[in-house]
């Protein structure tokens, strides 16, 4: 924000793009705008999808004939692990995230995401964590118990290397970036879409991207959970999962398909936004049925969360409980059809215009009905009991998921092409791109339905001669490597097209939706003004909007003032509430996420004294960044010219950041519930379960620590509730209160710790403890932190009567700190004591 | 853009060229479509009746959409739209799904209850334990003074009652022309319900991964007749 970026000068849009443009040369690492990480996050996810990719052509060329012996047994299992691991996580949810980081602001008509600095931290995490992870195929110690790790193969006694720890630290460290695009897509489509586009009005792929953020917050934290505990029992011997300690290895399955199910619609729900925004574009005609999806949506989304356990018909649970997963499972085929029959339906009803997109979006309806067909058949339990864990399986899930995932997206790259590089993608060469893809992949995993029926299992590295299975993997080793000379031949046209590819027009297929309306390849600020938004086609209503946009007709089109604004509006009707001053490029991000790849490393190798270093780098980053906010100097300080009709965000006390908070304990909220599940769990079902003698925790001094925290919390909300009528008399001495208050329950805490009398990693009973009670000190040490800084802030005039915000940001944590800890008393210390446990 | 080539008919030959093959290619020793056992009998109908029905489905949605794409739609009012949406999304979004699940769930889910291990009254169940190794099966017959690795003998006709755990990793005991699968935990008891109708010799196969040489870990069930499973069971004893 130096002088230099507002002279004024140059066109309305030079002077935009003074303002948002990325620093030059390497300075672009510093980059937080939404289009240019978007892009990265695709690019990068194409690069380990042509990782995954060769792994599978190493899997088909071992499998193609019966007792080979190319790739020996230890080999094969890491490569088929990372083939999984590679595209669940480094692929197909990256890619899909950068797809949605890349297109949501345009869709709702806004500058940026709300968190640019986030957006740049989890592209980071996804770098450096895929690094990590791909990094162990070179060091030939890849993770080799499959993709979904199953303890006690993937634990310390049967994984003595540092394959697992690959897997666990390294899935870890990505999932950072997807709970960050998760939050952060979540608030922005809530807070940040055009004036007047209420929830009715927003375009159907912003309900889809909306569930699959929501869906992520929800999803990811009981894998999160589940890695962090599985580390824990390699690392240290806390036996969470080890029947000799009383854990159980199926609490891993449970925790581990908490996540896995959710993760499949995840991975789904997008895609098929893809579809359902392409379908109306080529039939010339609204969406059949908009309702209905919306509908549709947000009934996968809950319906999701209910059918883990149909990963694991096999491991003998009771009968009742598998005709309710059959049930559930089977149920989530009705809102699949509605979404097909609306689709049907807007074809039937609208003039098809073919393109090359359309092409894909086919290759999808025939393949994912397939899959989702086999689906149903797979959530039949006796059906299961015969096929699960056969190669009818695989080629279930890779009908679902090439099916439903990768041909949606590749429609959707040939669709968004001009949109990216301002040229049109080329018909005869992505013709056989197709082609070659669709049948090779049919043939390879058509056949392979069968191959499964007849027995074969899956993750064997070869098989013998003569049981009915030779013809059949042949084939569809043909087929694999028919499908990869598709891929090429995409690869290839994409990239003729940059070169050859003829200029695209402005909207050149006649879209409706406000991404069109940027420049192609769009400005850095997407819109140089903000249009109001009235209707659910604005492009096919007002065809005008481009140039107005671009002649600066509509909001927000000053820029003298240096700060990078978007509009803050109503969460449902759309009405605009404030100007949001969004932070320009950092470093913070990168630094943050480096430190946090030490971290990562250094756990991997196990030199803990580097990883504490790294950890509090990591910190010392993160409060850096949350320091450069609001009035702080490099943000947006008070000025006497300030917009106050709308205000900026930070004047406010509900602006995107309080969003963020409760987004993100939600998230943690969700993580902590997996926690209580295990323990729960384990109490109830664990086969060597075993509570020690006596009261292990002492009760007094812990009761102690929750009635301080109870007042502190009690405490700070008075100080915000003043603050938030304006009254800031006395707020710095009131926060170093509430400071010294919170301190004392956290020193409290760690008493309570240090003469817990715990055998963490004897048994599984007291390893949970522990780690409740490190969750606790975490939280009541952030919180506490946290409150200095504000008290500093105060200081140094940040925050004031008229600048409230910040405080009112960190109640939901003091308030959700104070909620686990009576939670945890209640369900860690008390329902034992009332079950007669303890 | 789309070739002539995927018209109904061509589909149609190509199904009738198919489906022949695939039915020869069913038998093999470890083929759930080669039943020998009620179990497996009553499941292989199942896929023979869901795979049926869900190849109409798919050819009728494909149909659809290639008629949909290519159709034009002149004279359709909004009204009629609106008219349109509602039975397709109804129809087929709503009802035909539901009741396809309701079908399949009233015949499948008895299936999945007569697979489970509870023995009639007076029933005579053989009792056999089975542990999961990396990477071989222990077998023991309690009472009987029988171990024995990667074989079972069991009688025809007789339900056998499989119990299945682990002393290392998760393994899954399955026997695919008798019955489903069923995994041996580490701590856990899993009872599996086995009854051959043929005396012969069954493959049996770990079907969940359980490390390096998962591939390999199979094993033989062999069903005699009740005269020749007495037989064995007087031989195997002595052999102890």
């Amino acid at each position: 924000m130096s002088d230099a970026r507002t002279e004024e000068g140059g066109t309305l849009e030079q002077r935009f793009e003074r303002v948002w443009s990325n620093l030059p040369g390497w300075g672009t690492l510093a980059a937080v705008n939404h289009t240019s990480l978007g892009l990265r996050f695709m690019v990068t996810g194409v690069v380990f999808f042509l990782i995954g990719g060769l792994l599978a052509m190493l899997v088909r060329t071992q499998l193609a004939l019966p007792e080979q012996e190319i790739i020996s047994a230890d080999v094969y299992n890491q490569i088929f692990t990372m083939h999984g691991t590679v595209m669940m996580f480094l692929f197909a949810i990256p890619i899909l995230e950068g797809l949605a980081i890349y297109m949501i602001p345009k869709f709702i008509g806004a500058r940026d995401l709300v968190f640019p600095r986030i957006t740049s931290l989890g592209y980071y995490c996804y770098l450096f964590g895929g690094l990590i992870i791909a990094s162990s195929l070179v060091l030939g110690e890849a993770p080799d118990s499959g993709w979904f790790m199953y303890t006690p193969l993937s634990g310390s006694a049967y994984a003595p290397g540092p394959g697992s720890d690959f897997w666990l630290l390294g899935v870890t460290f990505v999932e950072i970036s997807a709970m960050a695009a998760g939050i952060e897509l979540t608030v922005s489509i809530l807070r940040t879409r055009s004036n007047g586009m209420s929830l009715r009005r927003m375009p159907i792929f912003c309900w889809y991207i909306l569930a699959m953020a929501l869906m992520i917050v929800f999803g990811f934290p009981p894998l999160i959970l589940a890695s962090i505990l599985l580390e824990l029992e390699r690392a240290v011997g806390m036996p969470f999962f080890d029947v000799a300690g009383g854990g159980d290895p199926v609490l891993w399955q449970h925790l581990f398909w908490l996540f896995g199910h959710p993760d499949v619609y995840i991975i789904f729900l997008p895609a098929a936004g893809i579809v359902s925004t392409l379908i109306p574009v080529f039939s010339q005609r609204p969406i059949v049925g908009y309702r209905w999806l919306v509908l549709a949506i947000i009934v996968t989304a809950f319906i999701s969360f209910g059918l883990w356990v149909h990963h694991m018909f096999t491991i003998g649970i009771p009968k009742l409980a598998q005709s309710f997963f059959s049930v559930a499972s089977m149920l989530v085929a009705v809102p699949t059809a509605i979404q097909i029959f609306a689709w049907l339906a807007t074809l039937w009803t609208g003039r098809v215009i073919y393109s090359l997109p359309m092409l894909w979006i086919f290759g999808f309806l025939v393949v994912f009905v397939a899959g989702g067909l086999t689906g149903v058949m797979l959530a039949l339990v006796p059906f299961n009991w015969q096929v699960h864990d056969t190669h009818f399986v695989v080629a279930h899930l890779h009908y679902v998921l090439v099916g439903g995932m990768l041909f949606p997206l590749i429609a959707g790259f040939y669709y968004w092409l001009p949109h990216w590089s301002g040229r049109m993608p080329s018909a005869a060469l992505g013709r056989w791109g197709f082609w070659l893809t669709f049948i090779g992949f049919n043939v390879t995993f058509l056949l392979m339905h069968l191959t499964g029926l007849l027995g074969m299992p899956r993750r064997v590295y070869t098989y013998e001669a003569g049981l009915g299975w030779d013809w059949l993997n042949l084939l569809s080793s043909v087929g694999g490597f028919i499908m990869a000379a598709g891929v090429a031949m995409i690869l290839l046209d994409i990239a003729l097209h940059f070169r050859f590819g003829r200029p695209a027009p402005r909207n050149p297929w006649n879209a409706d939706t406000l991404e069109w309306a940027t420049d192609t390849p769009p400005g850095s600020y997407n819109f140089v003004s903000l249009p109001d938004v009235r209707t659910r086609h604005p492009l096919w209503e007002h065809p005008e909007l481009p140039e107005t946009i671009a002649a600066g007709e509509h909001g927000l089109a000053r820029i003298d003032h240096g700060r990078r604004e978007t509009y803050g509006s109503d969460a449902v009707t759309g009405k605009v509430r404030e100007v949001i001053h969004l932070p320009s490029n950092s470093w913070l991000p990168l630094l943050a996420a480096l430190s946090l790849a030490v971290v990562c490393i250094a756990l991997l190798v196990r030199v803990y004294p580097v990883a504490a270093l790294g950890a509090a780098g990591a910190m010392v980053f993160l409060l850096r960044w949350s320091w450069v906010n609001g009035a702080h100097p490099q943000a947006a300080p008070l000025k006497d010219n300030e917009p106050h009709q709308p205000p900026l965000h930070s004047r406010t006390c509900d602006g995107p950041g309080l969003w963020g908070m409760v987004v993100t304990l939600l998230a943690n909220g969700t993580l902590y519930v997996s926690l209580i599940f295990g323990w729960l769990y384990l109490w109830t079902a664990s086969p060597g379960w075993s509570v020690p003698e006596g009261q292990q925790i002492p009760l007094v001094p812990l009761i102690g620590s929750g009635v301080l925290l109870t007042l502190t919390v009690l405490f700070y909300h008075r100080v915000v509730e003043r603050l938030r009528g304006r009254d800031a008399t006395g707020l710095q001495g009131k926060l170093w209160g509430v400071s010294i208050l919170g301190g004392a329950h956290v020193a409290l805490l760690v008493w309570v710790q240090m003469s817990a009398a715990l055998s963490p990693t004897e048994l599984a009973h007291d390893a949970l403890l522990l780690v409740m009670l490190i969750y606790l000190f975490i939280h009541g040490g952030l919180a506490v932190i946290l409150s200095v800084l504000q008290a500093v802030r105060v200081r140094l005039g940040y925050i004031n009567s008229a600048l409230p915000y910040e405080p009112v940001v960190l109640r939901p944590f003091w308030v959700y700190t104070l909620g686990v800890f009576w939670v945890s008393f209640a369900v860690f210390i008390l329902l034992p004591m009332a079950w007669g446990g303890a | 853009m789309f070739p002539r080539l995927l018209t109904a008919k061509s589909v149609a030959i190509f199904a009738l060229f198919i489906i022949p093959l695939l039915l020869g290619g069913c038998a093999g020793p470890l083929s759930t479509l080669d039943p020998a056992g009620p179990a497996a009998t009553a499941v292989a109908w199942l896929w023979w009746a869901m795979f049926a029905f869900s190849t109409v489905v798919l050819l009728a949605v494909v149909v659809l959409w290639l008629v949909a794409m290519r159709r034009d739609p002149d004279g359709v009012s909004e009204e009629a739209a609106r008219r349109l949406q509602n039975r397709w999304i109804v129809g087929g979004g709503l009802i035909l799904p539901l009741a396809s699940v309701t079908v399949l769930l009233a015949f499948g889910i008895p299936v999945g209850h007569n697979m489970l291990p509870v023995a009639a009254d007076g029933e005579d169940v053989l009792r056999i334990e089975v542990t999961g190794h990396q990477w071989w099966w222990e077998v023991e017959y309690p009472g009987k003074d029988i171990r024995l690795a990667d074989e079972l003998h069991i009688p025809v006709g007789v339900p056998v009652h499989v119990h299945v755990t682990s002393e290392d990793v998760i393994h899954s005991f399955w026997v695919p022309r008798l019955g489903g699968k069923l995994d041996a935990i580490p701590g856990r008891d899993n009872v599996l319900r086995l009854v051959a109708d043929e005396p012969g010799t069954y493959r049996g196969q770990c079907a969940e991964f359980c490390g390096l040489n998962h591939a390999h870990m199979d094993f033989t069930l062999e069903a005699h007749s009740q005269e020749a499973f007495e037989a064995w069971l007087e031989e195997a004893h002595s052999d102890e």
